[in-house]
């Protein structure tokens, strides 16, 4: 399936994804890590902890809505795989981002931004692995 | 205040995210298969988001504390060790079976897709399993099957 390139759309995304993590860093003095707000949600260190994480989960999933009002486009979501491969790579990634800590969001921009070495390797590791697992499953397996 | 300004920065991502292409799992993959129907788009998305956050990072880390808390909650950990890298390979292999990742897929939600529910939900067992591992590891005695 193909998609096009839209440098404009993602860089602008990017840097408002950029402007977030920033932005929760001077309210909250929080990283902006996907893996970790919903790990707080599933164990709470208490109620205020929890409430946070809450409201920025709930602002994130109204992210495409709020996008759409000043667009007037829906995003596109496009799942070009089977539900067997979702439920099996969403265990996967669940499991994944736990033991190493974090994923995109926490490892691929919170971390290089403060030129954390840790973040630096696992960043590495998951976008050379997502590639081979890409390579294998479309050129190798499905090819 | 404070629960609506987090809110509202949830917005801002997931509004990046959604404009980005990064709640598009053939986005996604495309940008990882480059031999095939590859799509760059993704370099700007990570070019961007990595420029503003390292350029406010030193701005915001300069002041003595965040607005509405006591303090930065900063990663202190710096240890490289397997537990690190075979997470984030065991993360790789299923963002590159999905093309969702975890800062992708919970924006996606507001789309009500119900491939989004069903990638969502199955990460959230993965999450909760992992933590079961994770303790179960990090008890006094628990050791690895394997040298680390």
């Amino acid at each position: 399936m193909e998609t096009a390139f839209t440098p404009v759309q993602s860089l602008i995304g990017g840097v408002w994804i950029g402007i977030a993590s920033v932005l929760l860093m001077l309210t909250l003095g929080r990283i902006m890590g996907a893996t970790g707000i919903v790990a707080g949600i599933l164990a709470p260190a208490g109620r205020q902890d929890w409430l946070w994480r809450v409201a920025l989960v709930a602002g994130m999933a109204s992210g495409p809505l709020a996008l759409m009002l000043v667009t007037g486009q829906m995003t596109e979501v496009q799942v070009p795989v089977s539900r067997a491969t979702l439920i099996i790579g969403g265990l996967a990634v669940g499991i994944g981002v736990t033991f190493g800590a974090g994923c995109t969001s926490g490892h691929g921009v919170c971390g290089l931004a403060r030129l954390s070495p840790r973040s630096l390797a696992a960043t590495l590791t998951f976008m050379a692995v997502t590639a081979l697992t890409v390579y294998v499953t479309r050129h190798v397996i499905g090819g | 205040m404070r629960l609506l300004t987090t809110y509202l920065i949830g917005v801002i991502f997931g509004a990046g995210i959604a404009l980005a292409g990064m709640a598009n799992p053939a986005k996604v993959l495309n940008f990882f298969d480059i031999i095939g129907t590859w799509d760059p788009s993704l370099i700007l998305v990570m070019g961007g988001a990595l420029t503003v956050t390292f350029v406010g990072y030193r701005v915001v880390l300069r002041r003595p504390g965040p607005v509405f808390a006591g303090g930065f909650s900063l990663p202190t950990s710096r240890v490289i060790d397997l537990r690190l890298l075979g997470g984030s390979a065991l993360f790789g292999i299923g963002w590159g079976m999905t093309g969702f990742c975890p800062g992708g897929a919970l924006p996606a939600l507001g789309t009500g897709n119900t491939d989004v529910f069903i990638f969502c939900a199955a990460m959230l067992v993965g999450l909760m399993l992992g933590k079961a591992g994770v303790t179960a590891l990090s008890r006094p005695g628990a050791s690895l099957p394997f040298k680390t």
